[in-house]
């Protein structure tokens, strides 16, 4: 499905990646993990395509999308959320969403200048689906008109996760979906993830930093630490990887 | 706050004249222009005019500014652009076109240039933002009025000393006074505002609001900042042309200065006035920028029963006028005139009762 080989990033000095090659399976949750400032989100940016690479190959559902811009890569069914939250807050929760489905749409400027019309239709039929599968399945149809800045952090990842399942697409990035929530709201996340991979069937790129959910939830498990890709397996086996133990989970026990 | 909304359906949920009372207002709107058309004097006729050319462009000016967040010190340019096209349209195509098709021809020709125009200045926004595109688009407001001063394009556009521009004649009706062109460009600029409004209840006018919050989160969405960036300066520079055209037929002749940077500082300041991003924004900004150059007029009337040397002063004055009205909206309700029309009509909603 999705497949990085030997993937090298730099900042002047900074050796964010190196050399970081995985595969993530169709329809299973791979976990990046790996201590502050390891690297995973700026392989998340290069997978995105914020970031070019020094060197190395992204191929995606067999097609090399190392030259594409992010834009096309959303086309072609990535879609991310962001560790930080990138919502756009003046919106509501519902235009949010709507525009996750920007690429799945094809109104042009006259139709949306008349509406009525192609445009109206596609309006209508979107809001239906969105109805449908997002705001019933995630539960938030209380703030479906709430602004997005008049929400409890909990919530605007649960939105922001809505966004990207509203571009429909084959592989879903989640940068730290928990991060900063307390033990119900990570629970309640948790399953929606399941329900995610499980409903849609959709593939799974996670970084995480509770060991719990990613023990849990994950079937696959790459380890970063300084840009470097230190150990690869199912959760049991990278449990007890010495070098994991040592880099990661012996510096956080 | 109002809890229950008591919608049926996800499609009256989605209309945009949602209450009765906005109904309402649209009609009284259309009722009062109708009005001003039958009984208006001729001054009132003459300020309609100019407040429903000024709305097509500050119309324009708002889907790239307020929505998409593009800053343009040129806008002034595509109104010089649409208002020339149609000029140069009538002199070369009069003789092939019937008089009575020229006008319905010579329109969205001006359109089209202006909109042409438009992806070509807006290149720049590719590749800078902010201040250094303020000043991008400012050049090309300069470039557009030189190529139409220089002698190569007197022939066509009579250089510096201007020209003269045509009447506008629609399947034979031919509109030689303003009382019949106002309703022309009433009916043109009511169309156009709902158009633009329309944009934003899709994914075109989403996408703009998406660049200009947070570009990045609209990128990963799969929305083109190239594509969408150069689709709103087109759309906003196809607005600005057909105030243009209405602009040259509505005056006897057109001259370069007539589109300097004043007339872009104008539509901004209008737009801040106004309220950007609001679909009513550019309603009271053009109103409070037509309005204040007029009330100047009748002040220094009263004053000096129009003497030469107050008269001299009066233009610095109305320059100062408009920069005032920036400043002091931008640091006092940055969100313009709709902002306290908004905050007015919450107060009367909640009147006598608190609801909620
Ligand atoms: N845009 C950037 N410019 C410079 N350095 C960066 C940039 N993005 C990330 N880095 C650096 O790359 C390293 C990895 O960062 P990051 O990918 O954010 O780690 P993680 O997400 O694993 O915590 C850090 O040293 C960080 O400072
Ligand atoms: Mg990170």
């Amino acid at each position: 499905m999705l497949s990085v080989q030997d993937l090298h990033l730099s900042f002047g000095g900074i050796k964010a990646l190196q050399g970081v090659s995985f595969t993530a399976r169709r329809g299973q949750i791979t976990a990046i993990i790996g201590p502050n400032g390891a690297g995973k989100t700026s392989l998340f940016n290069a997978i995105s395509g914020f970031y070019r690479p020094d060197r190395g190959k992204v191929v995606f559902d067999g097609q090399d999308i190392f030259a594409l811009r992010p834009d096309r890569r959303a086309a072609l069914g990535i879609a991310r959320t962001f560790q930080n939250i990138a919502l756009f807050r003046g919106m509501s929760v519902l235009d949010n969403i709507k525009l996750g489905a920007h690429t799945r749409l094809g109104a042009g400027v006259f139709d949306a200048l008349r509406y009525f019309g192609r445009a109206q239709a596609e309006e209508l039929a979107l809001r239906a689906d969105i109805e449908a599968r997002i705001i019933d399945f995630l539960e938030i149809d209380h703030i479906r008109k709430a602004p997005i800045s008049a929400l409890p952090y909990g919530l605007q990842k649960r939105v922001e996760l809505g966004r990207a399942l509203a571009m429909q697409p084959r592989l879903l990035m989640l940068d730290e979906p928990v991060a900063g929530m307390n033990r119900e709201e990570t629970e309640d996340m948790a399953r929606f993830i399941l329900d995610v991979q499980e409903e849609f069937d959709i593939t799974i790129l996670l970084v995480e930093h509770d060991m719990h959910l990613v023990m849990d939830i994950c079937s696959h498990v790459v380890v970063l630490n300084f840009g470097q890709q230190i150990a690869e397996g199912t959760p049991d086996q990278v449990r007890r990887d010495p070098a994991v133990i040592e880099a990661y989970l012996g510096a956080a026990a | 706050m109002i809890t229950g909304n008591l919608k049926s359906s996800y499609a009256t949920d989605e209309q945009v004249l949602n209450n009765r009372w906005k109904r309402l207002f649209l009609w009284l709107c259309i009722a009062g222009l109708g009005l001003i058309a039958a009984f208006g004097n001729n001054y009132i006729i003459l300020i309609a005019c100019q407040m429903g050319i000024m709305l097509i462009a500050v119309t324009g000016v708002n889907v790239v500014i307020g929505y998409t967040g593009l800053m343009s010190l040129g806008h002034a340019a595509f109104l010089a652009i649409g208002a020339y096209a149609v000029v140069i349209f009538h002199n070369a195509a009069g003789a092939i076109i019937p008089e009575s098709l020229l006008t319905l021809a010579a329109i969205p020709f001006a359109v089209l240039v202006s909109a042409i125009a438009g992806v070509i200045v807006g290149l720049p926004s590719l590749r800078v933002k902010g201040l250094y595109l303020a000043v991008a688009t400012l050049s090309a407001n300069f470039i557009v009025l030189f190529l139409i001063e220089e002698s190569f394009s007197a022939p066509w556009t009579g250089g510096v000393n201007g020209i003269n521009t045509p009447t506008p004649n629609l399947l034979g009706w031919e509109m030689d006074t303003r009382r019949e062109q106002f309703v022309l460009i009433a009916t043109l600029a009511v169309l156009g505002l709902l158009a633009a409004q329309n944009l934003f209840r899709t994914r075109v006018g989403r996408a703009f609001i998406a660049i200009r919050d947070r570009d990045y989160s609209a990128e990963i969405l799969g929305i083109s900042l190239y594509r969408y960036k150069l689709i709103s300066f087109a759309i906003s520079a196809a607005y600005c042309g057909l105030a243009g055209a209405l602009f040259a037929y509505f005056y006897a002749r057109i001259l370069p200065e007539q589109f300097e940077l004043h007339l872009s500082l104008m539509l901004v300041a209008a737009i801040i006035v106004g309220g950007m991003g609001r679909t009513m924004g550019p309603v009271f900004g053009v109103i409070i920028i037509v309005m204040v150059p007029e009330l100047i007029k009748v002040v220094f009337g009263a004053l000096a029963g129009g003497g030469a040397e107050l008269a001299m002063i009066r233009a610095p004055i109305q320059e100062i006028a408009f920069g005032a009205l920036i400043v002091g909206f931008l640091l006092f309700e940055p969100f313009g005139i709709t902002q306290i029309v908004d905050r007015g009509l919450r107060a009367l909603n909640r009147w006598p009762f608190a609801r909620g």
